[in-house]
């Protein structure tokens, strides 16, 4: 565990916007430069629209 | 951590708990601190995570740290994505976390505080995060399938089919029940009207910034989105000053029944990213929010239970839903013990982000304790209330009488004393014109948790409070209609592409609009009967909602029993049977009660006969003879419905005792269905 306040701010700043998907855009460049480098990329707002057609037409996504 | 002091921290949560639970058990008759449900609560779930979830992760399922999970082998970086443990556990949590484990703990209060408790607890220890975390397993250890899938792969044909159609008919009663609790909420009353109407353009709002404007910025959206919202309850208190703007926003339940069906149906066709996407950020936020504070509200006011231990009701004459103790105690809590449909979650996109086996123990069965203990918090709320208060809300003008005096009248002949000033004060400092006959159960835990924050954050905006709480269950209420709309749309059209293959494709657009129109005419039709009933359509919905839910729980202990049994763990097979059998028990029992009783009060077709003979012989006053013939059909699908889950539960079950005996009997090698072990490269 870190001790500095600091630090504790900016990991759990990072934990929220990974938990909500803030981040979702920077995640799926990281993994296309590591994993596809060949491949052309999205734009924020092309991906952001692919994602939520995908989250929302694979199975419940929310329950009773 | 040192071992002596993770030891020494375990018996104090122990102790702690024990403490918390013979409190209540020795408390009998004086009245008791609501903290201490929430303390022994969260004490037995604490003890049951650590210790029996911890005993089946190790000696039932053998989790294996060191076996690569699907989110690593088929890492796409979309789906299939290893994801940190707590993160997941968050993801995991706000998608089973819903309006089910609100209601059904408020309409059990009017059995008393124990019973809802214990079952809560036992329900969700033994059964319900069993369940979800031997699902989520099972899920895992096959590349992320989904229960549909596995119940074909380890039942056969009967038992996957025997799952789609329970999914299906779970999505539309689910929807149609929870579109009655919103209905209920907003009749007659323009501020709550005004404030979830308005949820509507603001998450267009929220879906048009998060597209267009900055795209994809989640949280700024979203709080902006919640500013928004909190304006809007506040804006709602303005219209309802007003004489002209109230008016604009004031409708009766018909009207509102049919502004939520066309909602569904637009919001079903709409683009993702236009509602649906938006609405559910800002109600996740919503509602994570509200249930901390909701916690936090209990610990520092710590509120006096006044509702009885047990109350007379538990005979089966209830007013809020008829029928005993057993088996409806059970079937009316449903979600907060047991959810069948976790287990569609826990088979869908949780098992594609779990990095490591170890972590299914926290989030499958974490999860569940979570969301039962929300389950506990919403009984809370119930409870602290007056019980006659309660008893007025929650009971129909058809059970009580419409005129305020006759309803307290009869409210204060069975025990309860309320009077008329006394609803017309609390209506009134919740800045709504009357609060009897409001059932649903969310006025209700409106009021309860408005009294409770009222209390512990300041008297003076009880009415904002109340229009809050009502917005924020209507705010995921209103997702989950969406959501499930969708669902039920793709399995729809999986079928209808049976019959003509272009109708099963997702994306042409008349298939879309056909389906999304079957699917909300399905439950819009349960929605709108439930309306125009008399007794408050809820006494109806909620059991029929109740057995389908724990038929779907039923189904998915099924297949994991079935895959503990193949696969050679047959002395191990009582962790899923056990449930399982309760399970059968509880839905045959409830459903040969709600298809024989001779009480018109509990059995479908004796309500139906009850009410033709009335009809016939003209005994029915002019407003509830118009709508009996429709009642009475209604009265008769539910019954036919009821038949066809009791034959269900029954094939799927007789099928796979009978799978599994076959196998037993032929078969010395346990049948392994899982993918092959390949060792993870995460460090």
């Amino acid at each position: 565990m870190n001790a500095h306040p600091a630090a504790f701010l900016i990991r759990a700043w990072r934990a929220l916007r990974h938990l909500s998907g803030d981040d979702a855009y920077e995640r799926y460049l990281a993994h296309q430069r590591a994993m596809h480098p060949q491949d052309t990329l999205l734009d924020r707002r092309a991906f952001y629209e692919r994602e939520q057609e995908r989250r929302f037409s694979s199975g419940p996504t929310r329950c009773c | 951590m040192h071992k002596g002091l993770k030891t020494l921290i375990w018996i104090g949560i122990a102790v702690l708990g024990a403490a918390a639970l013979g409190g209540i058990a020795l408390n009998r008759g004086e009245s008791i601190n609501a903290v201490w449900f929430v303390v022994a609560a969260v004490c037995v779930y604490l003890i049951a995570t650590r210790f029996y979830a911890g005993w089946i992760a190790a000696r039932v399922l053998s989790l294996d740290a060191t076996r690569a999970t699907p989110a690593e082998r088929l890492n796409n970086g979309r789906d299939f994505v290893p994801t940190h443990r707590w993160i997941v556990f968050g993801h995991h949590f706000a998608a089973i976390a819903g309006a089910g484990p609100l209601v059904g703990p408020t309409l059990a209060a009017q059995f008393g505080y124990l019973p809802g408790t214990l079952w809560l607890l036992v329900g969700a220890v033994l059964g319900g995060c069993v369940q979800d975390m031997m699902v989520m397993f099972c899920s895992v250890r096959r590349d992320g399938r989904s229960l549909g899938q596995m119940a074909r792969d380890e039942l056969g044909r009967i038992g996957g089919s025997a799952a789609l159609i329970a999914t299906l008919a779970i999505c539309i009663i689910l929807i149609a029940v929870l579109g009655l609790v919103v209905v209920k909420a907003m009749t007659r009353s323009p501020w709550s009207s005004f404030t979830i109407f308005a949820t509507i353009p603001i998450a267009i709002v929220v879906g048009v910034y998060l597209r267009n404007i900055r795209p994809g910025r989640v949280l700024e959206a979203s709080a902006i989105g919640v500013g928004l919202l909190l304006l809007s309850v506040a804006g709602g208190g303005w219209v309802d000053s007003h004489p002209q703007w109230r008016e604009l926003f004031n409708y009766d339940g018909e009207t509102l029944a049919y502004f939520v069906i066309g909602y569904g149906f637009v919001a079903a066709i709409l683009p993702v990213w236009l509602l649906l996407a938006p609405r559910d950020y800002l109600s996740t936020f919503v509602k994570l929010g509200t249930v901390v504070l909701l916690a936090i509200a209990i610990g520092v006011l710590g509120p006096e239970i006044r509702m009885p231990a047990l109350t007379r009701f538990v005979d089966g004459t209830g007013p809020i839903f008829s029928g005993q103790l057993f088996p409806f105690l059970f079937i009316t809590l449903a979600c907060g013990a047991i959810s069948g449909f976790h287990a569609l979650v826990s088979s869908g996109t949780t098992p594609k982000l779990i990095a490591r086996e170890s972590d299914i123990r926290v989030i499958g069965y974490g999860s569940m304790a979570l969301e039962s203990l929300v389950g506990v918090m919403a009984l809370v709320a119930a409870c602290v209330l007056d019980p006659g208060v309660y008893f007025a809300i929650n009971t129909a003008a058809g059970v009580v009488g419409a005129d305020p005096a006759t309803a307290t009248g009869t409210i204060t002949s069975w025990g309860f004393p309320v009077t008329a000033e006394q609803m017309q004060t609390l209506a009134r400092a919740m800045g709504e014109e009357t609060l009897f006959a409001r059932t649903g159960g969310a006025p209700s835990l409106a009021v309860g948790m408005a009294s409770i924050f009222g209390s512990a954050f300041g008297e003076g905006l009880l009415a904002m409070w109340y229009h809050f709480a009502i917005m924020f269950e209507a705010v995921f209420i209103l997702t989950t209609l969406d959501a499930g709309t969708r669902v039920a749309r793709f399995i729809m059209q999986d079928a209808l592409g049976t019959l003509w293959r272009p109708l099963g494709e997702c994306s042409w657009y008349p298939s879309v609009l056909l389906s999304s129109l079957l699917v909300v005419g399905a439950w819009g039709y349960f929605l709108y009967i439930g309306v125009i009933d008399p007794n408050g359509g809820i006494n109806i919905l909620w059991p029929l909602f109740g057995i389908a839910n724990q038929l779907l729980a039923a189904i998915a202990l099924t297949v994991v029993t079935a895959v503990l049994v193949r696969s050679g763990k047959l002395r191990y097979a009582w962790v899923t049977a056990a449930p399982l059998a309760w399970l059968v028990i509880v839905t045959t029992a409830a459903s040969l009660e709600k298809l024989t009783s001779d009480d018109p009060k509990v059995g479908f077709f004796a309500a139906a006969a009850d009410l033709s003979t009335k009809l016939a012989a003209g005994v029915l006053p002019p407003e509830r003879a118009a709508v009996a013939p429709q009642l009475v059909f209604n009265q008769q699908l539910d019954g036919w419905l009821t038949a066809m889950f009791l034959v269900l539960v029954w094939i799927i079950v007789l099928d796979m005792v009978r799978g599994c005996y076959v196998h037993l009997r032929r078969r010395h090698t346990p049948l392994d269905t899982e993918t092959p072990y390949v060792r993870t490269q995460l460090a």
